[in-house]
């Protein structure tokens, strides 16, 4: 077999696996963001420190984010709308599952691109129709993979990406949320 | 041979009535006795996979001690102590034949439901007619949840189908039975210890396949045109509402992709071993239709579904076995067959040596290999 370099470590996840098998403890992870409102409803959310495998951890650098909504909401557009964050994250997570799977099923990628779609009806969120939800009625992916693999083995990597996505499932499942004042 | 009831016991009282083998009667093998009647590609019924078990205890003169419920298996000085509802027993080996599915497995959001709804497992379920009118939600799209989808949708009631990750195969490919080109090709031969991922392959769902005498596919496209609607995995109850997946498509993605990878290995197996004369052309089938919106809830107390029925796979119970051989999730810890408590060996559980562990003609090679191991521990203790 050829190396494959996706530049993903593998061999780590799969080592990663084997110990967290027998220790679910330690997968235990919480992540965290903290925003502060601006004003009007432009916000800055930053993003730093995380739990995992037993202990405190920070990432290299926090990481800041601006949320806003645009003109044609009436708003400055200081930054992407929250809903647009969501699909940030789904992009990301599954083009990030695409170069993991192809990285241990030995598949060279030459280039992955990833558009994402939502749609939106935003009647709901304006409470015009109380029928009409407040969230996505439907999001599209659509990947664009240049590889040294059969079409039939490119579905079957994006497939697989989204059997292990964190976003995915977060959008395609119920989740508890709770919200509270502190 | 102890057995709780009588000869054939889960198959005279754990299964429904129309339910017949996935394996084709010529399939039907087992040392000293195989199908003899007249209709080889058929399928056989419930009752006569029962009269098909009862003849192979008398043709092998098996020593069977029917009534014999077993509550303990103890280890007590390097032997095991058996009790059983007819009396204690003490013995140097013990081989748990109990099966994968003494339970059925329900999910724990079940008791979230609202009380007008009835719920049912497979273990409950007999026939449509004992099923009270209205829709019923069928939960789980393996063997048993396609089946019984088809058999109520047929009988009038709307059918829901709540759809999670499954195993699709065609009934007959290239002319002949999906089973025989299993069996033949090897795939079904192949060992435990060469397989890459055994966790996953243990906990591989039942394909979509029922023994009909039409041979006929039964996929969730032959559902969807018969009226069936496909909802996503189910996966809690909030505010009396059933919630499922939005991930429906790709789970149709993974079954049709896995379809024809072993399509594929079929062919080339029919290629290379020279048998493309002995069958149909190559074929492929329609990818999986994925319904142009798919309901992401159902509200359980509007009266449209009366029945639950929960086709959500089955576990093994041990309640009576303490020793220490269980993982965290009650699943034996084996290797092939062979227990981690000397002189116990298990027989009868999903790819416990081969793919074909769990099938009627799988067991003899499987017990051939357990019973050496058994064999040299007993000599070794002499």
């Amino acid at each position: 077999m050829t190396t494959v370099t996706n530049g993903v470590n593998v061999q780590a996840l799969i080592d990663a696996r084997e110990v967290l098998k027998g220790a679910p403890e330690a997968a235990q992870f919480t992540w965290r963001a903290s925003a502060k409102w601006n004003s009007g409803v432009h916000s800055t959310i930053k993003v730093h420190s995380f739990f995992g495998l037993g202990e405190e951890h920070n990432h290299k650098q926090e990481s800041v984010f601006d949320a806003d909504h645009p003109e044609v909401f009436a708003a400055e557009d200081n930054g992407i709308t929250p809903i647009e964050y969501l699909i940030v994250g789904l992009a990301s997570c599954l083009t990030a599952g695409v170069a993991s799977v192809a990285e241990n099923r030995g598949i060279q990628l030459r280039s992955v691109e990833a558009t994402v779609e939502g749609a939106h009806d935003i009647r709901g969120i304006l409470g015009a129709d109380s029928d009409v939800r407040n969230g996505y009625n439907d999001i599209k992916v659509t990947f664009t993979i240049d590889a040294d693999a059969s079409r039939q083995e490119i579905e079957a990597l994006v497939a697989q990406s989204q059997k292990r996505s964190a976003v995915f499932d977060a959008l395609t499942n119920p989740t508890n949320v709770t919200v509270e004042v502190a | 041979m102890l057995e709780r009831g009588e000869v054939a016991n889960s198959w005279r009282r754990e299964r429904w009535e129309s339910l017949r083998l996935l394996t084709p009667n010529w399939q039907c093998r087992l040392p000293g006795l195989h199908y003899e009647g007249g209709d080889p590609d058929g399928y056989l019924t419930a009752g006569e996979v029962s009269e098909f078990i009862e003849r192979f205890a008398k043709v092998s003169a098996a020593p069977v001690r029917t009534g014999a419920q077993v509550t303990s298996v103890r280890r007590v000085d390097g032997r095991y102590h058996v009790m059983t509802s007819l009396g204690e027993i003490g013995c140097e080996t013990v081989v748990i034949a109990s099966g994968a599915c003494n339970r059925p497995a329900v999910p724990a959001f079940s008791a979230a439901l609202p009380p007008g709804v009835d719920q049912l497992t497979p273990f409950d379920y007999r026939n449509p007619a004992g099923i009270r009118d209205g829709g019923v939600l069928v939960v789980g799209a393996s063997a048993t949840g396609v089946q019984l989808a088809a058999e109520l949708q047929r009988s009038g009631h709307p059918v829901t189908l709540s759809v999670g990750e499954h195993v699709r195969l065609p009934r007959m490919y290239r002319g002949r039975d999906v089973l025989w080109w299993m069996e033949a090709s090897g795939v079904w031969d192949q060992r435990h210890d060469e397989i890459d991922d055994l966790t996953r392959a243990r906990r591989l769902p039942s394909p979509q396949l029922a023994g009909t005498p039409e041979r006929t596919a039964l996929d969730l496209n032959v559902l969807a045109s018969a009226g069936v609607e496909l909802v996503g995995r189910w996966a809690t109850v909030r505010d009396g509402c059933a919630l499922f997946s939005g991930g429906l498509r790709n789970v149709f993605s993974l079954a049709d992709l896995k379809m024809e990878r072993l399509l594929n290995t079929f062919d080339e197996w029919a290629e290379t071993a020279g048998h493309n004369a002995d069958v149909g052309p190559v074929e492929r089938f329609a990818a999986t239709r994925v319904p142009e919106s798919a309901r992401l809830q159902l509200d359980l107390r509007s009266g449209e579904i009366g029945t639950v029925v929960w086709a959500t796979g089955f576990r093994p119970d041990y309640e009576w076995l303490d020793l220490p051989v269980m993982d965290a999730k009650g699943q034996l810890i084996h290797d092939g067959g062979v227990v981690d408590s000397p002189g116990v060996f298990a027989l009868g559980l999903p790819v416990l040596r081969r793919r074909k562990s769990t099938f009627i003609c799988g067991i003899e090679d499987d017990a051939r290999e357990v019973i050496d191991h058994l064999a040299r521990y007993l000599a070794r203790r002499r």
